[in-house]
């Protein structure tokens, strides 16, 4: 049972890509037609109560991606390194929490990285037309050829996940490996896991996955174990089992109900359209103030008043 | 003692007809500065703000380089921007006549300019164009250091930057139309723009809006250039 999900190797004779312009949903700044199909909706399941802290996710990551995060500075912390960086798109967060009922010490460890938000924030914020895509089966990716560095995404996500290279002055964040399930593959860090702590498979089946782990348990005594698919940004592709799922923040600060800030609904929403409505409605008042008055001339009898008033006139 | 309202290199020449020096080369030079930034942040932050407009990102080399050089236009527009402060500022404060301006707002678009009080060198409305840029512009820049996440990415949490992202959509959005009133009105007042490619205007046009700034200017001439004598040159 525990190695159900074990992802096999792909099919190398018959490869299918799948994960192209035609396969998007949502273009940031732009508009993209319907696809004419549909992808069925991925998701990667994280389940916390399995993970290790053993960090095989990180360094997996840093493999695929070609990244490689430097030596760091030790800041005191378990996190290696100390946050997200552009580099580093995922990372284990480390809690030590006391469990008020049984005054157990409890170490938490949850997979950090981006979401893949139904409803993308990222997105929303994003100005520069095609940086930010949201394909059919539910990935969220960063274009970077059209990223213009602005920082706007990470304004928009309610997760705090992209980050801004200083290098080349574009964001980065975990792409859910869309390189490797385009073939057929899941991610890396899934495929590196070694107790099975991450999944990947569509959607449906990694509910159906975390329902079986949830009953498990709750019949292990973890009364309020739940699945973390935040309804307010759509659901995710990237939940979380947690133990303690009526506790979604004692996780390193995971959000309780995380949704797109009111800020920044306003920023990208009405106030477009205020703002644009204003500036267009200024120019009209000017057009049709000078076509109805004409314009405001000085004549002949004013500059003979200030020639008397100066003193060179005919007075 | 000076008039209030009378700038630095303000002077009044006989002739047919009067020239006013309203404005010295430095003043000029100084707001064309300020005018070139202005225009530039607004195109660049258009650009940035409606998805429609990110075409203009073409004039500046693209959107990567719109992103790096928008806030370095800001930073010279404010110190521009801080040189015609300084400059104007004295000149620019409200005085009681201002709200009988304002309140005869409709005599003063309808070109009915007799029935208003004399106009020193600025009338109400240049001076609430003028407030409303120094506030604007002040705004402008601390929620832009704000945004400005190459250099100030680490100093704010990401709820007080989408405050910042907000406030400085908002505060643009005025600032341009506070600046389509001001250029709108150097169109229609024929003889306005003068003022700010060769410094004068003429008397008639003194006369005309700004009365009382002529009158200090005449009362304030030696008097032996008073009454008709000829001018020096």
């Amino acid at each position: 049972m525990a190695f159900e999900f074990e992802l096999p190797n792909p099919d190398t004779q018959n490869l299918r890509v799948d994960l192209s312009e035609a396969d998007l949903v949502r273009r940031s700044a732009s508009s993209v037609p319907p696809p004419a199909r549909k992808l069925t909706p991925v998701a990667k399941l994280i389940d916390v109560s399995k993970c290790i802290g053993c960090k095989a996710c990180q360094a997996a990551c840093l493999e695929w991606n070609d990244k490689r995060a430097g030596t760091g500075t030790f800041v005191g912390v378990y996190e290696n390194p100390a946050d997200l960086t552009p580099e580093m798109f995922t990372l284990m967060r480390f809690t030590e929490w006391v469990n008020p009922e049984t005054q157990n010490l409890e170490w938490l460890i949850r997979k950090d990285g981006c979401m893949h938000c139904e409803d993308p924030g990222c997105l929303k914020a994003c100005p520069a037309p095609g940086a930010i895509v949201q394909y059919s089966n539910g990935i969220v990716d960063f274009v970077h050829e059209n990223c213009i560095g602005c920082a706007y995404c990470v304004k928009g996500c309610p997760f705090n996940i992209p980050r801004i290279s200083q290098v080349d002055h574009k964001a980065y964040k975990c792409t859910l490996c869309s390189d490797r399930v385009a073939v057929g593959q899941g991610p890396a860090c899934a495929k590196a896991c070694p107790t099975h702590a991450i999944t990947f498979g569509t959607k449906e089946e990694m509910i159906q996955h975390a329902q079986g782990r949830i009953t498990d348990l709750k019949s292990r005594g973890f009364a309020d174990a739940g699945l973390y698919d935040p309804p307010g940004v759509g659901g995710t592709h990237v939940m979380y089992v947690l133990h303690h799922a009526d506790k979604p923040e004692i996780y390193a600060g995971l959000p309780r109900e995380p949704r797109i800030s009111p800020l920044v609904e306003l920023w990208k929403g009405v106030s477009k359209y205020i703002g644009m409505a204003a500036i267009g409605l200024f120019a009209v008042i000017g057009v049709v103030h000078r076509l109805v008055e004409g314009p405001n001339t000085t004549t002949r009898e004013d500059e003979e008043n200030a020639e008397r008033l100066v003193g060179s006139g005919p007075g | 003692m000076s008039a209030y309202d009378v700038e630095p290199g303000d002077s009044v020449h006989p002739g047919d007809p009067v020239t006013v020096d309203r404005y010295t080369a430095a003043a000029r030079i100084n707001h064309w500065i300020t005018a070139t930034c202005l225009v530039l942040l607004a195109l660049s932050g258009l650009a940035l703000f409606d998805p429609w407009l990110f075409f203009l990102t073409m004039l500046f080399g693209g959107g990567q380089a719109t992103r790096a050089i928008h806030p370095w236009i800001g930073v010279v527009l404010f110190f521009s921007f801080s040189g015609l402060f300084v400059r104007f500022w004295r000149a620019n404060l409200w005085k009681r006549t201002d709200n009988v301006w304002i309140a005869k707002l409709h005599q003063v678009l309808t070109g009915q300019e007799e029935n208003l009080p004399e106009v020193g060198k600025y009338n109400a409305g240049q001076k609430v164009v003028f407030w409303s840029m120094s506030i604007l512009i002040v705004v402008l820049l601390f929620s832009g250091l704000a945004m400005w996440d190459q250099y100030f990415g680490t100093y704010l949490t990401i709820d007080q930057k989408r405050i910042a992202a907000l406030v400085h959509s908002a505060a643009a959005v005025i600032a341009i139309c506070v600046w389509i009133v001001h250029v709108y009105a150097a169109i229609w007042v024929r003889g306005t723009i003068s003022a700010m490619t060769r410094g004068q205007v003429t008397g008639g046009w003194a006369w005309r809006h700004h009365r009382k700034w002529l009158r200090e200017l005449v009362s304030e001439r030696p008097k032996d250039q008073q009454r008709g004598a000829t001018p020096a040159q």
